[in-house]
């Protein structure tokens, strides 16, 4: 099974029932499947006018009940910024697949890269926290897309799925999990008095029940800073307080929110810390590394946001030098881990820019053995 | 032809322009070894147009896990085009089986460069736009990483009607080559 | 029959709205609202989707469900709560610089999809909530904030635009004609597919005060001595075209809407799926 048909195939698991898009590679798969399957499962899947509008429709749906996704590349991905604002100020769920493409601007539409990792986590103006997954394999693709709903869902808030080009078009031996085996969850509905409903006054938990429009709990929601009823406030202790219970809900469930693997990490003196395709390029170099006699494991992150701060950190004393492959220039994760580690720590860049993908040569020349 | 079997591992490059349906015949080759109850992946790299331009598609066929997805040490290549050939020659001085198409690529001689008119013999049974099962039958009969009836499960489930006929013809046809070709086939 | 209000839609002690004194915002949702209350519409099976700017605000003012979204943008939002639950009643309330400026791909998109969807929109001419900016319905020649010598560009037909898009139902009003306009609101209600209600509305405070019409009378005189009903308007020849517009019902046919075209086909994919299995 191919990437990109796994994480569509996740959405499908994970209840997705509505999927608007716009074609662009090397993401096109997902629309093209959604297409079939979801005339076919009673959802509905519509290709918009452009990005905007997909994101825009996918909340709108979102609104109305529907686990609702979209899929787009970098391109269309900026477009969808804006946007994806009102869903992190509105607190929709809603899923959106980046399957990364190297840029700059229309770039090489077909090559992998990994250049949006800050655009994931800040690429909205404004001041908010999104979460963002990123697989390495085609069973990552499924399992993630139905973890990205289920965070969606749970934490109402939008997840960005983000593989690069080569997961996502990459086939390897899959077959997708029976219905029940893995948990998916629904977001929480409210349940007292209709006329006392507000969308936006948080449980204990941090999330606040959602209702759907069209059932009894008529309510608003909106793009504009609003109090706990969803209309216009301009008052600012309620700005405060809305903007730092955007943020509070994703950190009060970080430890749950933070995904990461680790291979061969325990006396692990030389940590490759690495996501997407350059996991695999350096686990192989991490093989090989420990076939000459060197100590080296992987740290794969597969939530890139919020940051795996507290693992980088642990591992990250315990090694004498951190190796962070990745396909882009400027080292997106590694300039993470370096605000983690310290300016002290030893930590060494392999980045590929021209997109080509990063081999475990590559990652071994660092090590200059 | 000369050829090297190591019978745990294959690592295969189809090489040749946007078009020719080489991803296809990645993806059916690595469906065939799934069957078969092997470790794939499948791997693709081609440009912005649907049509021209090199098109590569890697599959990699194991019986453990497949950590590193590219191909790093092939077994065996295939290029359809010149341009293709041109790129991967050289491998054949490092004894890597190079299957080529002498329709569209100049002739070369070597111990591991072997070269049929895939395209010819395509155009030639009917339709030239099977060139890719075509060669694919011929390259799993020289080294056979998987059965020729496990592809021809493949085909058969992925094709139907006239389509599924031609495509098991052509199959055949490649394997025929090798099996019957001017050539036969020597293990290293 | 007690005379509709629309009154059980407003919000308590919202009023005086914010609007300006003039505006022709406030006389468009008290019809809208009326309009409402003579359909029957429940709070809970009716959204109200706004844009941005003096007409964005209006859903702060009810009681239904309402979604406020970006500039230009309240079209796809509503495409997608209809798409997916088309029992509601999806109202989208826009300026002219959402439909027709900022948002016009996705008003041309909206119409041709034929989504089932009302759209009601306030042209002003200009953008009033930013400071009487040129939009793309400033007449050419006028003046705005920042076209101090004249507009050099053309506007913006919205209703013509409409039409040709795949509308199927179309009118004009202005708040001179409130009667006339909440029933074209209701009509659009009714109708299946995508309809469109354009309300031409004095801006007093910008574009009337640039334009020699610093009275809302002034404007308001304006829009009477210029609309003409449709068939008055369509006998004109093109230079008395000119200097009149057409108001009330201007287009009204019942092709099949979004969700019809996407049911049949939904059809045809479960049959085809058995045929094949």
């Amino acid at each position: 099974m191919q990437g990109n048909q796994a994480m569509s195939e996740g959405a499908i698991y994970a209840g997705a029932k509505f999927f608007a898009g716009y074609p662009i590679t090397p993401s096109s798969e997902i629309a093209e499947e959604c297409s079939k399957v979801m005339l076919k499962i009673g959802g509905i899947y519509m290709q918009m006018e452009d990005e905007i509008a997909s994101i825009a429709a996918v909340i709108g749906a979102s609104l109305a009940g529907a686990k609702a996704f979209t899929a787009t590349s970098g391109p269309g991905f900026s477009l969808m910024q804006e946007n994806l604002g009102l869903a992190v100020m509105g607190e929709v769920p809603c899923v959106v697949i980046d399957v990364q493409r190297r840029g700059p601007s229309t770039g090489l539409s077909t090559k992998p890269a990994q250049g949006d990792v800050m655009q994931l986590r800040w690429g909205r103006h404004g001041d908010q926290a999104v979460i963002a997954l990123c697989p390495a394999t085609v069973a990552e693709c499924f399992f993630m897309t139905v973890k990205a709903f289920n965070f969606a869902e749970k934490f109402r808030v939008p997840v960005i799925v983000a593989p690069d080009e080569i997961i996502g078009h990459m086939r390897e031996n899959f077959s997708p999990p029976a219905p029940g085996e893995v948990e998916v969850v629904d977001r929480k509905t409210p349940s007292g008095p209709p006329r006392e409903y507000l969308p936006f006054t948080a449980d204990p938990d941090g999330v606040a029940p959602l209702a759907s429009y069209g059932s009894d709990y008529v309510f608003h929601v909106s793009s504009s800073m609003h109090g706990p009823d969803g209309c216009s406030n301009n008052d600012p202790d309620n700005a405060a307080w809305r903007v730092a219970q955007l943020h509070r809900k994703i950190e009060m469930h970080r430890d749950e929110i933070v995904i990461c693997k680790t291979f061969s990490t325990e006396d692990a003196d030389i940590l490759l810390i690495a996501y997407g395709a350059t996991t695999r390029a350096s686990r192989a170099a991490a093989l090989e590394l420990r076939k000459r006699g060197v100590g080296a494991g992987v740290l794969q992150l597969i939530t890139l946001w919020p940051f795996a701060d507290k693992e980088v950190a642990m591992l990250g004393a315990r090694a004498k030098a951190v190796i962070v492959p990745e396909m882009n220039y400027g080292g997106q994760i590694a300039g993470e881990v370096q605000k983690v580690l310290g300016s002290g720590a030893d930590i060494r860049r392999v980045n590929s820019y021209n997109g080509e993908i990063i081999t475990p040569q590559d990652i071994l020349q660092v090590m200059k053995m | 032809m000369k050829i090297k079997n190591n019978e745990k591992r294959y690592e295969v490059i189809l090489a040749g322009s946007g078009g020719q349906g080489l991803v296809l015949s990645g993806i059916m080759l690595g469906e065939a070894a799934v069957l078969e109850g092997r470790v794939v992946v499948q791997t693709q790299s081609y440009g912005i147009a649907s049509r021209g331009g090199l098109s590569l598609a890697e599959v990699i066929i194991d019986r453990e896990e497949i950590v590193y997805q590219q191909v790093q040490t092939p077994d065996i290549i295939l290029t359809l085009t010149e341009e293709a050939l041109e790129k991967f020659a050289p491998y054949a001085d490092k004894g890597i089986a190079i299957f080529y198409d002498t329709t569209l690529a100049k002739v070369r001689t070597g111990e591991y460069l072997t070269g049929y008119p895939f395209t010819q013999i395509a155009s030639d049974l009917g339709n030239v736009g099977s060139v890719n099962i075509l060669s694919l039958g011929a390259m799993i009969t020289a080294l056979p990483m998987v059965k020729t009836e496990s592809l021809a499960q493949v085909i058969r489930k992925r094709f139907r009607g006239q389509a599924q006929e031609m495509n098991l013809a052509m199959l055949q046809a490649g394997a025929d080559l090798i099996r019957k070709g001017e050539r036969t086939w020597e293990p290293s | 029959m007690a005379h509709a209000t629309g009154t059980k839609y407003l919000k308590d002690g919202v009023l005086p709205h914010m609007w300006c004194s003039g505006c022709g915002i406030g006389v468009m949702l008290g019809a809208m609202l009326r309009a409402f209350e003579e359909l029957d519409y429940k709070r809970s099976d009716t959204v109200v989707v706004t844009g941005i700017g003096c007409t964005g605000k209006a859903d702060d003012y009810l009681v239904t469900n309402a979604l406020h979204t970006t500039h230009g943008r309240a079209l796809p939002y509503a495409t997608g709560i209809k798409a997916f639950n088309p029992s509601l009643h999806v109202v989208v309330l826009m300026g002219d610089g959402d439909s027709v400026t900022i948002g016009g791909n996705h008003f041309i998109h909206a119409a041709r999809r034929n989504i089932d969807l009302t759209a009601i929109v306030i042209n002003n001419f200009n953008y009033g909530m930013t400071g009487g900016q040129v939009s793309g319905t400033t007449p050419g020649g006028r003046f705005t904030s920042t076209t101090s010598w004249g507009n050099p560009e053309r506007d913006f037909d919205i209703c013509a635009l409409a039409e040709v898009a795949g509308a199927n139902y179309v009118a004009r009003e202005t708040p001179y004609h409130g009667w006339e306009l909440k029933e074209h609101i209701k009509e659009a209600l009714n109708k299946r597919g995508f309809s469109l209600v354009e309300v031409f509305s004095p801006c007093p405070t910008h574009f009337g005060k640039n334009n020699e019409m610093k009275q809302t009378r002034e404007m308001l005189d304006w829009f009477k001595m210029r609309g003409l009903p449709a068939d008055r308007y369509r006998k004109l020849d093109d230079e008395e075209k000119k200097n009149h517009f057409a108001i009330g019902k201007l287009v009204d046919r019942d092709n099949p809407d979004f969700t019809t075209r996407y049911e049949e086909i939904r059809e045809k994919a479960i049959r085809g799926s058995k045929e094949q299995a």
